[in-house]
């Protein structure tokens, strides 16, 4: 998120007839509301082969071959992945990275969008482009790619020995590591998995296959002593670094710190976990029976369990309160420190708790259409599109960004005017 | 210890000969005793002690069948010759025992699961194979070819070794060429909040583009709302089912479902695979402790079924041919879409010719299971057990049948091979193939 505080908070409605743009082209593609809701952009077709941003009614002056992958950085500059002449670069408001490339892909911000990284595969080898610079060492693979929250380092899992498809033996002795900010490790794995950055930017962790059978968490290079029948994603504290994983053994999860068992309390399964930014409270989505789903907080599941899904967990920053979504017979709702909300959803966006984690929102569909939700009151209004809703700092206000009736509405409203 | 399949020559398999090269009679007999320890139970004691040996299940084997009544290829043959000796041995089997028990696992058994539906008892002989898979898995000794397919999934999370900027390139590259066609059709990637993700297996973008963009005629035209993933987790394929490798497995369908709540959706809508849908539908989701998988599983029958029946998809004009309908094991015995293939052939197709056995009695394609990727060395094999499917092929085309329909990539791929082999003389389509070509679409 970019800074709440320097928005227009001003209660009001302010409107963009979106819904003309589809006059105008020949095409209009999904649209995308700002951050801060102050524009809403779409990628639009103008003619056979050329493509256009069309940003609160106006296009600029160069279209490209082909755009896509329209998304707004955290601080509210319009991204687009634009190819002319069979090359590829980023555009950030509409002006393109000097470089040119043979493809880009999944654009990332850091937290603040003040920094933008780009898979990039240049002359059949791949490198991480941070703001338009490409990794010094490219290779010939590279997946599961990640970007620090402050913008200042990429890893991603790169190719250091060639095989050829069918060379299972080369395959079993490791040819893939982790480059972090383009550096290989010197050690090589069977496969590496979901890279994690710490805070501070120092350090890198990561899952790993040592063998076919063997699973380990690898730290900046250095595996744990103890190898496991299977690991997730580690994360890091963000206030004392150490490492939490999810580990399977003698077929239950278990979650480990820093090599140890930190939750001895066997499940099923466990896995997105996630550490409140004090780093005082570790919480997980764990199934403690087959089929029973629930959240885990410091190794305490909630006493409800759900049957379908459990997604989008949020802590507040303390981790004294959790939200997350959850699927129960095809509806979406949202659960909140174990109590599930009445209302349901077709679906469900990513809850947000307002800053001071008393007040929780999301944007919905219900019914076809889409609405918001705040403490469980729903909006009274049927959209055609919503976005995530955004608390003011002060945690009094809600800004609203939605499209109704072809109109795109940037409204502010005060918590005691959202109604049902 | 069981008898080998008569006149079998002995085939050369990096996967075995290189695993098998690295046992000792401890390492199997540690590895046999900690998987059938900790990771069977109930359900393995319960057919183990059932099963009366009478050989009922023999009639329902195609490689039985098509190999002179061998009893060797008998479903319980094979367990003879694999499980029941293992645990007989409490372990003690030899590195050779583990190459020959490689080979029945993965190359004289398909996992169909017909031999189920003709044991009294019920029992789950796939199952009992699966287990000998994932202890030569365990032991190292899986053949090569299905082995480098579960590296790729570890990989890439697809069964092709296709990189992370090919796939959406590929699918750019056949929205372009389906403009040509429908000047405003789109591949939607990425879009969140669709109704629908759609799903394939790998080989589309690597070798069969032109079912993807017959994919997204048939969702431009119905007017789907849909979308496809540009990140990992668009293949919903899963060859580390059938190599035993589980963790993987769970590792893909995690993969897979995760795609789909990132991109909130309602539902997957799988291509014409049916392995794919067995893992997503059925053992991967229960690996990683669901009970039913966490979004809703269409398989394009169903899907293509509600389209025609709904009006979402009109036919112009017939398919000028007599069709006929392989039933593939994994959605029909697996998942009753049988009637639903019937009622879209019917609705596309002048003539329907009925094959006979058909639905959940249907022979297998002799190449699912993870057989035919296992590759070129057991190919002979795999055709010369599956003379039963020719006859049946064949009888079909007697009957008048002149395109044979298989909503299936491995069902297709190894039909291919069956028709050319023993020179059927049918063409083979995809219902994708035959609904494009006879839809209405703009002008």
């Amino acid at each position: 998120m970019g800074h709440p505080d320097t928005w227009d908070w001003e209660n009001g409605d302010r409107q963009i007839a979106f819904g003309e743009w589809k006059k105008k082209f020949r095409w209009v593609e999904e649209p995308y509301a700002s951050p801060d809701g102050e524009k809403i952009a779409a990628i639009v077709n103008v003619d056979e082969g050329e493509f256009n941003v069309c940003v609160n009614g106006e296009t600029d002056e160069t279209s490209h071959d082909k755009i896509w992958y329209l998304r707004f950085s955290p601080d509210n500059r319009l991204t687009t992945l634009v190819s002319d002449m069979g090359e590829w670069t980023v555009a950030v408001d509409n002006v393109s990275w000097g470089h040119q490339f043979g493809y880009v892909w999944n654009t990332m911000f850091s937290d603040d969008g003040s920094h933008i990284a780009v898979a990039v595969q240049q002359d059949m080898t791949y490198g991480i482009a941070v703001d338009g610079i490409l990794w010094a060492n490219t290779y010939p693979n590279m997946t599961y790619f990640t970007f620090g929250r402050d913008g200042g380092h990429s890893a991603a899992v790169v190719q250091v020995e060639d095989f050829d498809s069918g060379d299972i033996e080369t395959f079993k002795k490791g040819a893939f590591t982790a480059a972090f900010d383009g550096q290989a490790w010197d050690k090589r794995f069977v496969n590496l998995w979901h890279l994690s950055i710490s805070d501070d930017g120092k350090d890198l962790a990561a899952e790993a296959r040592l063998s076919l059978y063997d699973y380990a968490i690898i730290v900046n290079g250095i595996p744990w002593e103890k190898t496991y029948d299977c690991v997730w994603q580690p994360v890091f504290n963000p206030a004392t670094n150490t490492v939490a994983a999810p580990v399977r053994t003698g077929g239950r999860w278990f979650m480990a710190q820093d090599g140890g068992i930190l939750w001895d309390r066997p499940y099923t399964q466990l896995w997105h976990q996630q550490f409140s930014a004090d780093g005082n409270t570790l919480a997980a989505i764990a199934a403690t029976g087959f089929g029973k789903w629930t959240v885990v907080v410091d190794n305490r599941p909630w006493p409800v369990t759900f049957e379908d899904l459990i997604t989008d967990m949020v802590l507040t920053p303390g981790g004294d309160r959790i939200a997350v979504l959850v699927k129960e017979k095809g509806k979406w709702r949202i659960v909140v420190d174990g109590t599930r909300w009445s209302n349901a959803f077709d679906m469900a966006w990513k809850p947000v708790f307002s800053p001071d984690g008393q007040h929780v929102a999301a944007n919905v569909e219900k019914n076809g259409s889409y609405t918001y939700v705040l403490d469980d009151r729903l909006w009274p209004c049927e959209c055609e599109a919503a976005w995530p809703p955004v608390f003011s700092s002060m945690g009094d206000k809600i800004l609203l960004k939605y499209i109704h009736d072809g109109i795109y509405h940037r409204r502010v409203v005060p918590l005691a005017d959202f109604s049902s | 210890m069981g008898e080998a399949a008569k006149g079998e020559t002995k085939i050369t398999d990096q996967g075995l000969d290189g695993g098998v090269g690295r046992l000792d009679e401890s390492r199997i007999r540690e590895v046999i005793n900690t998987v059938l320890k900790n990771e069977t139970g109930a359900r393995l004691k319960t057919y183990v002690e059932t099963c009366i040996h009478c050989g009922l299940c023999s009639e329902a084997c195609h490689y039985y069948l098509s190999n002179d009544k061998d009893p060797a290829f008998s479903p319980v043959g094979k367990v003879k010759r694999t499980l029941w000796e293992m645990l007989k041995r409490k372990g003690k089997v030899t590195p050779a025992f583990i190459r020959e028990a490689a080979v029945v696992a993965h190359t004289e058994c398909n996992l169909c699961k017909r031999c189920a539906q003709y044991c009294p008892f019920g029992i789950d002989i796939a199952y009992l194979m699966s287990v000998v898979r994932r202890i030569v898995h365990r032991l190292g000794c899986t053949p090569l070819y299905i082995q480098d397919t579960a590296n790729s999934h570890s990989v890439h999370m697809n069964q092709m070794w296709v990189k992370g900027d090919e796939w959406p390139d590929t699918l750019q590259w056949q929205e372009e060429e389906a403009q040509a066609e429908i000047p405003a059709l789109r591949i939607p990637l990425e879009k969140e909040g669709a109704d629908i993700m759609y799903s394939v297996i790998a080989p589309e973008p690597k070798f069969q583009a032109q079912l993807i963009y017959q994919a997204a005629v048939i969702m431009d035209v119905a007017g789907v709302n849909w979308t496809m993933p540009a990140s990992m987790g668009w293949d919903n394929s899963d060859m580390a089912m059938f190599t035993g490798d589980n963790e993987l497995m769970g590792r893909l369908k995690r993969t897979h479902f995760e795609t789909a709540a990132r991109l909130k959706v309602k539902k997957i809508i799988m291509g014409e695979c049916g392995h794919a849908f067995r893992s997503v539908y059925d053992t991967g989701n229960r690996w990683l402790g669901w009970r039913v998988p966490p979004f809703q599983i269409v398989h394009a029958i169903e899907f293509y079924y509600d389209l025609i029946k709904s009006g979402r998809i009109k036919i112009k004009t017939k398919y000028p041919h007599a069709v006929t309908l392989h039933d593939p094991c994994n959605v029909s015995r697996g998942a009753g879409l049988h009637d639903k293939a019937r009622f879209v052939a019917k609705a596309v197709a002048a003539e329907f010719v009925e094959m006979e056995p058909n639905r959940e009695h249907n022979y297998c394609c002799a190449a699912g299971g993870g057989a035919i990727n296992c590759g070129p060395p057991y190919k002979m094999k795999r055709l010369q057990g599956n003379k039963v499917k020719a006859e049946q092929l064949f009888a079909a085309k007697t009957r008048g049948a002149g395109v044979l329909i298989a909503p299936c990539h491995n069902c297709h791929s190894g039909l291919h091979d069956i028709l050319h082999h023993y020179g059927i003389g049918l063409d083979i389509k995809f219902l994708g193939d035959i609904i494009y070509e006879v839809m209405e679409k703009p002008a």
